[in-house]
């Protein structure tokens, strides 16, 4: 499903990917945990060009996406976003109504069919677990919902276009813990028809979903394995030292 | 030391204290069992609670340990085999128990030298009580070079154990007279020969903290 292959990311003079190759299965969930400034967001941001809208970056190997090189000039980005959504770590709901944040990605996308867009809002609330929650408050602000609600609404936002892939860059560090395990169980149901790759600072919540682990440190990727290997035996010393929080 | 080290290394202590508690309790049986000591074999009986209330300790301490500190890799594995080990020491604890209850029971507490000597008892104490302090050794000092040496010494005890049922068979025949001392003899050396299988677990127990690989029931 997504394929990288001897990626080095710069921004300016500075290194922040270090010949990273990594494949990541269809239908998975993957986790990236590291400290701080190791470089897991910056590469879960070339899935969707997310980098291309910062100044003076460089990137050097190939991202594929579904076999296709995402970074070939003849890519339209709007078209892979479409195809590989993103979830931020704040919820990032637009001033509109539930329904209308939700409906947002297909209107822009050109559809106009009203009944198309009702079911597809329906669907997305429904797959994000919101459904229930909002389906009688659809015309009220988003702004009226919780934090979790926003996020899980954002979630059902990113749905609505269809993608294949979700990248999810720390979704749940601004929630309760209530919010984190709604977000963490929707995730876990997720996997059946998407791929999802995740960021976290939350090791113990990478160990709770996902079904692979890469440990990235100082721009490079030290050790990609099953999570239940990196969280019971890790192969290297380093990976070992930052979850037992032996590290630094 | 963080102290979320210190946590564990708390853990690990309790557990030694553990360790030398029932290692003793086993020299003990040992001492009681070959002098014939009465007075010996009632202070086995005695510590033994002790024992039990390490077990009950270590297992409280490495559950809160779990959840408070929600540790991974090479410490989730040290909490794991440590109530593991816990658990099989108390086993162990409770054999030694069995042994002395042996020597206070006056009925058959006065087996003829000769076929203690013959069914090996001594040598079978000696191995277990090695293979019990060298496991010790072994996990502090997170070293798993000599679990092979150790896991041996479970063979040499097994072949004592097989030979003893000849051995005893041949003289309960001569003498039925002998036949109620000659099964509770033997009811004791199945005790110790349970007490090298468990030694044998803790082995490997300490090779799945140290190295992450699973030993037990042939898995590789």
């Amino acid at each position: 499903m997504i394929q990288a292959k001897d990626i080095n990311f710069y921004y300016g003079d500075f290194q922040a990917l270090r010949n990273i190759s990594m494949e990541i299965a269809a239908h998975t969930v993957t986790a990236f945990i590291g400290p701080s400034g190791c470089g897991k967001s910056t590469f879960l941001r070339l899935f969707n060009r997310m980098n291309d809208l910062i100044d003076n970056t460089r990137l050097t190997g190939e991202c594929l996406v579904e076999g296709e090189n995402i970074y070939r000039k003849s890519v339209q980005v709007d078209e892979l976003r479409k195809k590989v959504g993103m979830v931020f770590q704040k919820p990032n709901p637009f001033p509109k109504s539930i329904f209308e944040n939700v409906a947002y990605g297909l209107r822009v996308n050109g559809i106009r069919d009203k009944k198309y867009i009702a079911r597809q809002v329906e669907e997305s609330l429904k797959a994000a677990a919101l459904w229930e929650e909002v389906k009688d408050k659809l015309k009220k602000s988003a702004f009226e919902l919780s934090g979790g609600q926003q996020q899980r609404l954002c979630i059902a936002r990113a749905l609505a276009i269809s993608p294949s892939i979700l990248l999810m860059d720390e979704p749940a560090s601004a929630l309760d813990p209530i919010s984190t395990s709604k977000i963490e169980e929707l995730i876990h149901s997720l996997k059946k028809d998407y791929t999802i790759v995740i960021v976290t600072h939350n090791m113990q919540q990478a160990a709770r979903v996902s079904d692979k682990t890469g440990f990235f440190m100082l721009g490079e990727l030290i050790e990609y394995d099953d999570t239940k290997n990196i969280f019971l035996k890790p192969e290297k010393e380093q990976t070992q030292n930052y979850i037992t929080g032996r590290f630094g | 030391m963080k102290h979320t080290e210190q946590e564990l290394h708390a853990l690990k202590e309790e557990v030694s204290q553990m360790w030398k508690l029932v290692l003793s309790q086993l020299e003990k049986a040992k001492q009681a069992f070959l002098g014939g000591d009465i007075e010996l074999a009632r202070e086995i009986v005695s510590r033994e609670k002790r024992v039990d209330a390490c077990e009950l300790k270590i297992d409280s301490d490495c559950e809160n340990y779990i959840a408070l500190y929600s540790p991974v890799a090479i410490d989730l594995r040290l909490a794991l085999s440590l109530i593991k080990i816990s658990a099989t020491l108390e086993r162990i604890g409770d054999f030694a128990e069995g042994i002395a209850r042996h020597v206070i029971d006056d009925e058959c507490n006065k087996i003829h030298p000769q076929i203690i000597e013959e069914l090996q008892i001594e040598q079978m104490f000696d191995l277990l009580i090695s293979m019990l302090s060298d496991s010790f050794v072994a996990l502090e000092s997170e070293n798993t070079k000599v679990s092979g040496k150790i896991l041996a010494k479970d063979d040499a005890v097994d072949s004592i154990y097989y030979a003893s049922l000849d051995i005893l068979t041949i003289y309960m025949q001569a003498d039925p007279s002998f036949m109620r001392c000659g099964l509770k003899l033997m009811l004791l050396i199945r005790k110790l020969e349970r007490i090298g299988d468990h030694c044998s677990n803790i082995v490997e127990e300490i090779v799945f903290y140290v190295d992450a690989k699973v030993l037990k029931h042939g898995v590789k």
